[in-house]
């Protein structure tokens, strides 16, 4: 994950509590998910940003799982996302997104 | 009538030793964790030359086998060889660092790089045999200093130090003593951005076939920026490219837009040959030392070499119509604008299908679509996926939600319609372009009627919007021979009217 969005997520974190933070997803592959998922709840795997050792236990989601589109306006979903779901391999993003909150 | 892609060009400079020394990733690390084990690993996982001269996809990029060619190739490449690689191709070369370091020293006009007496001596030669390195650049290298002379500039003057298979070789002073914009940083920066761009015009110039003076504008679109404190991008790499490739009649500008920088300057150029108001303009950039082993550590992780070790540089020669050459249809343009929003869906709606739509045709009409071609040995290892294939995957999309594509010919749409990534990930490079020197080829030889080129920049990096953007036009074959008969037919009929009026006009006179 970015630095810069590390350092983001951390502030809000702070100013409002991790309890009222959901982190919405949007990556294009399970593995990069995966690591977005993983550095918001168990600390940045890669030992470079702002998130290094900080468990923030955040919830997160990727914007292609059903507990996500079941929040959004059909309509509103089908001309923002429905595109990519079918481009994407939602099965795999799920599977790693589960994985790490599993860790939780 | 539409202006044409007279030729184009793309050269790669292999640069391994500034992979460990410039690349951000490496730099950043240096800063972060100095004693760490990547850093340590680094030197075992970069390329020799030879390895990085028959490695596929770098001969693809500089035309010594079509992307075709490398769609066969079972991936991944970097464990493959390229029989027959060579430094040389039909629309440029792999220069290899040494010499690359002495056409930097050529390019620098504030005697800020300073080179080592025996390693000028010891490479000039060679430097001179490369036959686009024409004698007036040759006669700009100096014979170099004494060695004592660099590691004192570095270490009380701040000057950037310059590696040659990890030894110190010269150094780049900073150009100004407090100003960070002329840092020794930023001026090494901008020398190799500079230098990899003339690297292009030459070759462009020679590979179009025209004549250096036949250029009268040129319009750099890479990613650097220079100036100093008081005008920070005032520029112009353009025209100081220009003036070591001794374009002598081309003035020039800068267009920047991070990665769609080169379509954007793609469709000005284009404008202005349309226009009139230049009959040659050169669309040309260099490459970007920060972007060096950006994905460095994934590939030591995973037991790769570095792939991220060499600079990029293209150049496309943009001409008035001659009849023969595939043209830039400025009637065909799409634009991300600001009211379009960022869902993928919308940015590929307003760069594929927009454009079509105006002009009542299809995706399924395009026959090659050219996105980010980024080489997917570099970023798949680093968990980015295949991006041209993550593209294809959305222009398909797209035509099965318009209902141009069956569901089940998606698969099959990717293939045909696509491309496998071949370019480096420096950012502006891998842009759209690649494929326009081989999307010129291959409309002239029928192989296929047109290409979609699809340029997409990252604003939000530069933190000034949150906004993303993308342009995109089309290349297809030449018409002016259907515009001139087009026109002939009509000029009959101004003729059969002319005759007519005559007639009339005689009839009167008889009358009278």
């Amino acid at each position: 994950m970015d630095l810069e969005n590390q350092k983001r997520v951390k502030e809000f974190a702070e100013e409002y509590g991790a309890e009222n933070l959901v982190v919405v997803l949007g990556a294009a592959e399970g593995e990069a998910a995966g690591l977005a998922a993983e550095t918001v709840t168990l600390g940045d795997p890669t030992f470079a940003g702002p998130l290094t050792g900080v468990q923030l236990g955040l919830t997160v989601y990727h914007v292609c799982e059903p507990e996500m589109k079941e929040e959004f306006d059909e309509a509103v979903y089908d001309e923002q996302v429905s595109m990519m779901e079918m481009v994407l391999d939602v099965d795999d993003i799920i599977s790693e997104m589960q994985a790490i909150r599993d860790q939780l | 009538m539409n202006s044409v892609i007279k030729g184009a060009s793309y050269v790669l400079v292999h640069t391994p030793d500034m992979v460990l020394y410039n690349g951000t990733t490496q730099t950043t690390e240096r800063v972060v964790n100095p004693d760490s084990e990547y850093l340590k690993a680094v030197p075992e996982h970069l390329r020799s030359y030879e390895e990085a001269v028959s490695y596929w996809p770098n001969q693809t990029y500089i035309g010594n086998a079509h992307p075709d060619e490398l769609a066969e190739i079972e991936f991944p490449y970097y464990d493959k060889k390229k029989e027959g690689a060579e430094r040389y191709g039909k629309y440029g070369e792999i220069m290899p660092e040494e010499e690359f370091l002495l056409l930097v020293q050529a390019c620098d006009m504030f005697e800020v790089v300073r080179l080592d007496k025996a390693f000028v001596e010891k490479y000039k030669e060679a430097f001179a045999k490369d036959p686009v390195i024409s004698d007036d650049i040759v006669e700009k290298i100096h014979e170099g200093v004494e060695l004592s002379e660099i590691e004192t500039l570095i270490s009380e003057d701040h000057a950037e130090p310059l590696y040659f298979e990890h030894q110190l070789v010269g150094c780049v002073k900073p150009a100004h003593d407090i100003d960070v914009n002329l840092s020794s940083h930023v001026m090494h920066e901008n020398l190799m951005s500079k230098a990899s761009s003339v690297l292009a015009l030459l070759y462009a110039v020679k590979n179009a076939g025209i004549e250096k003076s036949d250029v009268e504008y040129v319009i750099d679109c890479a990613e650097e920026a220079c100036g100093d404190m008081n005008q920070r991008g005032g520029g112009n790499f353009a025209k100081a490219a220009a003036e070591v490739a001794g374009l002598v009649n081309a003035t020039g500008s800068d267009a920047r837009g991070f990665c769609a920088a080169p379509t954007h300057a793609l469709i000005e150029a284009a404008a202005l040959v349309k226009a009139g108001a230049y009959k040659t303009v050169v669309v040309t950039a260099g490459g970007c030392t920060a972007k060096l082993g950006m994905n460095g550590k994934d590939h030591v992780k995973k037991g790769l070499p570095i792939l991220e070790d060499c600079l990029g540089g293209f150049a496309v020669v943009v001409s008035e119509n001659d009849g023969v050459n595939p043209e830039i249809d400025l009637g065909m343009l799409g634009r991300h604008s600001v009211g379009t929003g960022s869902a993928p869906q919308n940015v590929i709606g307003s760069l594929v299908a927009d454009p079509l739509d105006r002009a009542g045709m299809k995706i399924t009409d395009i026959d090659k679509f050219s996105p980010e071609m980024q080489n997917p040995d570099i970023t798949k290892p680093a968990g980015a996926g295949d991006v041209p294939l993550a593209n294809y995957k959305m222009i398909g999309a797209l035509a099965v939600k318009r209902g141009e594509l069956d569901r089940k010919e998606l698969a099959n749409f990717t293939k045909e319609h696509g491309l496998t990534g071949w370019a480096p990930t420096q950012g502006h490079i891998p842009s759209g372009v690649p494929y326009v020197g081989f999307a010129r080829e291959d409309i002239l030889d029928g192989k296929i009627k047109n290409a979609m080129i699809i340029g997409k920049g990252s604003l939000f990096l530069g933190r000034m919007t949150n906004l993303f953007d993308g342009v995109s036009f089309v290349i297809h074959g030449n018409t002016a021979a259907v515009q001139e008969e087009a026109a002939g037919v009509s000029e009959e009929e101004v003729k059969g009217l002319i005759a007519k009026a005559m007639k009339e006009f005689a009839a009167t006179l008889m009358a009278e």
